[in-house]
């Protein structure tokens, strides 16, 4: 618990506007990541959940420094990796790896399957003959499901998931202890999500590396998560372990989230909280709470003062200031047949 | 859980490795009748270039005053121009000129606007704005009018010949770079190499350059022509090949004075200037094709 491997500080991104001397400059900002704070631990796979727009993809960039921060700090063990010369940064690369949502577009359609696995491989100069690099390719594809016999093949020749085999076998190629998945089920087919979850988890449980997994699909972070963090308008409005986020959500904001959540089961019908209006822009984020505009429970202090995340229960933290549990139904156990 | 494989759902499940680029290559261009035509005619015109003086009839220099303007005959193929020269040996003599002129200029116009493009296109922000005004700045001359302005500084001779038409080329070539490196800029694959650790420089000559290569060549190919009319244009001028030296370009200048005397010369010179742009622009295709990975499939 108390060994972090990715810690960050305050983390913050503003888009320009782009018109450098113009007076409307602070009205065209976009405020994608508001001074986020959390750490990750060796080992284990911290789930960033929240709407569309909220900030998540851009979150896991900056940790990963594919996009600078505008405010804050990122440490990787006990490197500050957001001031790190470019070179030094390259470097670290090796440690901090990423699989990306688009499966079809992540792969460079001119390379073979060994060249796009082999790539990080030659970056860092982890194999010394052809022969070698092509046992590793080898290896690493029968590692994530594939067949080595299918390594002098272009991308264009693999299904979607296939693809993504693909793109996770690149991102563990040079073992690292920390792995930016940003939604990578998102776009497949859900029969093949299952078979990808399962076999990330697989190889986290080989090989120990840590895991950010962004995703908007609740069942699935379910599945793979340890820990939940919830995002809101760039700023993170709750955090913890993944069983009190499921079942004891003190945020307004993850309650209406999780009473949201699809119910496979028809017969449970739990009180499902909707909210009111929609997502104010990032250009324009309410004073205060920035949850504020559209919260069930909101008061008159909840305009003025932002609320800082404070820990509302063992290892949980809320950013609210009238954080209280609030308990999600559990599934009964039913007969499968109705008597 | 154990690792499922999806190995049933390949389009096709034979083992044989994934042909190379050359051979797909060669396959692309004997699988269909107008390039092997296309091949078959630069082929020819190479080796007509390179072997001129063992094929050439007669020296395409000599003058003679009792031969001037005659028709095509078995002893003058092509007939022979105001001044009584063989119209087909300064046309093969001519060639090595003109193919000299139409593939360095292009190739080299490609190399160095491609450079210039994708550096703009991928870095962004000044040095975009330096390179792209400085091509805005030549784009703003026609190209006829820039190479005299650069030969009048430089003089004539043949490397200032090549240069002065590279010039007026680049500033297309880095235009197409520049598009086509921002739209392939966005593309995932850029992002994951630079997640990987690759250096910037590798990406972009690994990445970057091979999905812009596309209309880079098309672009070349057609001009190949342009490179040959500009060649001539110059020597118009008095700064491409010198008379009497024969260049395609100059033997249909000379022959468009003298087009009722007789009218060989312009025929010949622009068939085979006609042929080679075809067959360049044919090729072209053919290696646009393979270079794409959605098509060649």
């Amino acid at each position: 618990m108390t060994d972090p491997i990715i810690r960050v500080e305050d983390i913050g991104k503003t888009f320009g506007s782009g018109m450098r001397f113009s007076l409307a400059k602070q009205a065209d900002e976009v405020r994608a990541v508001d001074g986020c704070s959390f750490s990750i631990n060796r080992g284990e796979t911290l789930a960033l959940v929240g709407e569309s727009g909220c900030g998540k993809s851009t979150l896991g960039r900056l940790l990963l420094r594919l996009i600078d921060p505008t405010a804050g700090r990122v440490y990787f063990e006990k490197t500050e990796l957001t001031n790190l010369p470019a070179g030094r940064m390259r470097d670290m690369r090796r440690h901090l790896q990423m699989i990306f949502q688009d499966p079809y577009g992540s792969l460079s359609p001119r390379r073979s399957i060994a060249q796009i696995i082999a790539e990080p491989l030659d970056v860092f100069g982890l194999v010394r003959s052809g022969r070698q690099r092509r046992e590793r390719v080898a290896d690493l594809m029968t590692q994530v499901g594939l067949s080595p016999t299918f390594m002098d093949r272009h991308p264009r020749q693999f299904s979607g998931g296939q693809r993504q085999r693909i793109g996770i076998a690149r991102a563990i190629a040079v073992d690292p202890s920390f792995i930016v998945a940003d939604e990578p089920v998102s776009a497949l087919d859900v029969s093949v999500q299952a078979q990808i979850i399962n076999l990330m988890q697989d190889l986290q449980r080989q090989k120990g590396f840590s895991f950010l997994f962004i995703a908007h699909d609740l069942a699935v972070v379910r599945h793979i998560a340890d820990r939940v963090a919830v995002m809101y308008l760039g700023r993170i409005v709750e955090i913890g372990p993944k069983k009190q986020i499921y079942r004891m959500p003190q945020h307004p904001y993850t309650q209406a989230l999780m009473s949201a959540a699809p119910e496979p089961d028809p017969e449970r019908k739990g009180k499902r909280i909707i909210l009111e209006g929609d997502v104010p822009s990032p250009k324009r984020v309410p004073p205060g709470c920035s949850f504020h505009t559209r919260c069930p429970i909101r008061q008159e202090i909840c305009s003025i003062e932002r609320p800082p995340l404070r820990e509302v229960a063992a290892g949980q933290l809320a950013a609210c200031h009238f954080a209280k549990p609030f308990p999600i139904p559990l599934a009964k156990a039913r007969p499968a047949i109705p008597a | 859980m154990a690792v499922t494989t999806e190995h049933s759902q390949l389009p096709s499940p034979s083992l044989a490795p994934e042909p190379k680029a050359l051979s797909r290559l060669a396959y692309s261009l004997f699988s269909r009748t107008s390039t092997i035509f296309a091949f078959a005619v630069v082929v020819i015109f190479v080796a007509v270039a390179v072997f001129a003086p063992l094929i050439a009839p007669y020296d395409p220099l000599a003058q003679s005053i009792l031969r001037i303007n005659k028709l095509p005959s078995t002893a003058n193929w092509l007939g022979t121009d105001q001044f009584g020269r063989d119209v087909l040996s300064r046309m093969i003599y001519g060639s090595r000129n003109s193919l000299i002129f139409g593939l360095i200029s292009p190739v080299l116009a490609a190399i160095c606007g491609t450079v210039l493009g994708v550096v703009a296109g991928y870095f962004g922000g000044i040095v975009d704005r330096v390179i792209s005004r400085v091509i805005d700045l030549l784009l703003a001359f026609p190209e006829l009018l820039l190479a005299i302005m650069i030969a009048a500084v430089l003089g004539g001779g043949f490397w200032n010949v090549i240069a002065v038409i590279t010039v007026a080329f680049v500033p297309g070539f880095a235009r197409v770079a520049r598009a086509s490196t921002l739209a392939v800029k966005q593309e995932p694959y850029i992002e994951a190499a630079v997640a990987i650790g690759v250096s910037t420089p590798v990406i972009i000559f690994r990445h970057v350059i091979p999905n812009i290569a596309a209309p880079i060549v098309v672009l070349m190919t057609l001009w190949v022509a342009s490179a040959i009319r500009l060649e001539a244009s110059l020597s118009f001028l008095g700064i491409g090949t010198q008379p009497p030296n024969p260049s395609w370009g100059n033997i249909i200048r000379d022959g468009l004075n003298n087009l009722f005397g007789s009218p060989w010369p312009i025929i010949g010179a622009g068939f085979a200037i006609t042929c080679v742009v075809l067959s360049f622009n044919l090729l072209g295709d053919v290696v646009r094709d393979v270079l794409d990975p959605e098509i060649s499939e």
